[in-house]
């Protein structure tokens, strides 16, 4: 096969073409500031007004409450250092969960150099939150609750709904990075007492450089990037208008498209997870079978190293990603999987694959006929593999 | 990111396997780590190595330096072998990214204390080869991007 076989929706999305036909006007005709006050900007204005409703849409929220920004990583920088800055009279407690994206971590950790401070909850084995544990983690002095809505690399779903009603008995604000979960999986901020989101648009088939954070009427935040009065005064900077368009696009398609999605996911999800467990020995599946993204497959490999894995898979045009540290080029393997108990050698031979609406089910078959051989060659060459089989002898 | 050197060796590597009574093993690294390097050596009377097989648990550098490590030693002296530094691993194979520098230090490393082992079995005593750590990453500091 000479195609490439792309199973890395998870990293980001093609963009849809219909999203590219819908940007394309307002890189060209379409160009003025939506600030100025000629009728030929507020053409660009109104545009902006429809896909602010399309994304709002996807959430339950009123546009109003949808603020645009560069992408997921400024949404929860914005969410996280300007509750802690509003709200340090209330107090400088935030929980977290400990498998967070780095987005929300590495924002964490220098809110933590700056008197900040936060409780990383532990999840279970699936990579499930333990909620009895994050309920006993708040003090008078918790401002805030952030856990992601989906896992980026194993894909559990987390229990947002509980969560969110602990938030609100504690009235405590709860923010949740959604950015594998908008657009894939139903979500409403209302039933869900989500105060604050986070999404971006190249995870669900529109531009990068683009994203979302949420924000509940009434729930005072500052602004994050100071300037002009764009975005209702709370995200200075000329519109990216060309991106906001293609986000709107994107999210009206994602929520129209989501449950025929969801449907051909999972069955090319269940697919490649069924093949690879009955057809390869001493393999395990990370995170949660049942409270999972329809798009996520992460699987151990014992005895063999992830990053060898995507090389060998690379050359058959096969995209995919690891836990290995390897591919990270630091020491450590993902800390989701360590936060999940797995071992570092098993986290070390782990594999992502993240499905799309355009894969078929016969990349499927031959990128787990590619797997099965791979991991076989890389078993023949593994120490650990040779001592397990003489010991079983 | 890896030279096509790099490659070669790590899709077609060179000595994969066992030898069975080899004159010296040395296993290198931890799986904690991410990679573990084994290297056997059959060494002649007249001190060469005739013979040598490797098996890795690593990245696509880690099989690599231990391909390109098994080439350089093989035919060689013992004297000749711990010649066979890191950094002559490295150049062989036209370089290696920064944060894979780790893995030619796993390769030297691993001849070493099959050298090592050889001289115990032997019961002699290698000039310039000193006792191989057990654990090539101990010392290294763990970095944070």
């Amino acid at each position: 096969m000479e195609k490439k076989i792309y199973l890395d929706n998870a990293a980001t999305t093609k963009t849809r073409p219909e999203v590219v036909e819908a940007m394309l006007p307002y890189f060209t005709e379409l160009y003025g500031n939506p600030s100025s006050i000629y009728e030929f900007s507020a053409q660009v204005k109104r545009g902006i007004d429809e896909a602010r409703a399309k994304v709002a849409k996807v959430i339950g929220a009123e546009s109003s409450e949808i603020f645009f920004t560069g992408g997921g990583t400024e949404a929860d920088n914005w969410a996280l250092k300007a509750v802690a800055e509003v709200y340090a009279s209330k107090g400088n407690h935030i929980i977290t969960s400990k498998i967070e994206h780095h987005a929300i971590l590495h924002t964490c950790e220098y809110l933590e150099k700056n008197g900040v401070e936060v409780t990383y909850i532990d999840v279970d084995e699936n990579g499930i939150i333990k909620l009895d544990q994050l309920e006993r983690a708040i003090r008078p002095t918790t401002i805030l609750i952030s856990v992601m809505f989906a896992n980026n690399e194993i894909g559990t779903i987390q229990p947002i709904k509980e969560i969110g009603a602990i938030a609100k008995k504690h009235d405590i604000l709860f923010h949740t990075d959604a950015v594998q979960a908008f657009g894939q999986v139903p979500i409403d901020v209302n039933e869900m007492n989500i105060d604050m989101l986070s999404a971006s648009a190249h995870k669900l088939n529109g531009p990068k450089g683009i994203g979302c954070l949420y924000i509940r009427k009434g729930i005072k935040l500052r602004s994050f990037i100071h300037g002009g009065g764009q975005e209702r005064k709370r995200r200075a900077g000329t519109e990216n208008v060309p991106g906001i368009i293609g986000f709107g696009k994107a999210a009206e398609i994602a929520l129209e498209t989501m449950e025929e999605r969801a449907r051909k996911e999972i069955r090319l999800r269940d697919l490649l997870m069924k093949r690879i467990l009955d057809e390869i020995p001493f393999v395990r599946v990370n995170g949660d079978k049942v409270r999972r993204l329809p798009n996520n497959v992460n699987v151990s490999f014992q005895f063999i190293e992830g990053e060898s894995l995507l090389i060998m898979l690379d050359m058959n045009n096969i995209c995919a990603s690891s836990g290995s540290a390897c591919t990270s080029g630091s020491l450590d393997p993902s800390h989701v999987l360590l936060a999940i108990g797995l071992p570092h050698e098993i986290a070390h031979g782990s594999l992502r694959l993240t499905v799309g609406h355009e894969n078929t089910e016969e990349e499927i078959n031959f990128t787990v006929d590619r797997i099965k051989e791979i991991v076989e060659k890389l078993r023949r060459m593994s120490p650990l593999y040779e001592d397990f089989m003489k010991k079983k002898q | 990111m890896y030279s096509q050197k790099v490659m070669d060796h790590f899709t077609n590597p060179r000595n994969v396997g066992e030898i069975e009574n080899a004159s010296g093993v040395g296993t290198v690294g931890n799986a904690k780590c991410g990679d573990i390097m084994r290297m056997y050596l059959d060494i002649d009377d007249n001190g060469v190595i005739r013979d040598v097989k490797f098996k890795t648990f690593g990245c696509g550098a880690a099989v690599a330096t231990s391909s390109m490590a098994t080439e350089l030693v093989k035919g060689k002296t013992i004297q000749e072998a711990l010649k066979v530094t890191n950094k002559a691993v490295m150049e062989a194979l036209d370089g290696l990214p920064s944060v894979k520098v780790h893995c030619s230090l796993l390769a030297e490393e691993a001849i070493h204390a099959a050298l090592w082992d050889y001289a115990e079995k032997k019961g002699i005593k290698i000039e310039g080869l000193d006792k191989p750590k057990s654990d090539i990453h101990e010392d290294e500091e763990q970095e944070e991007d």
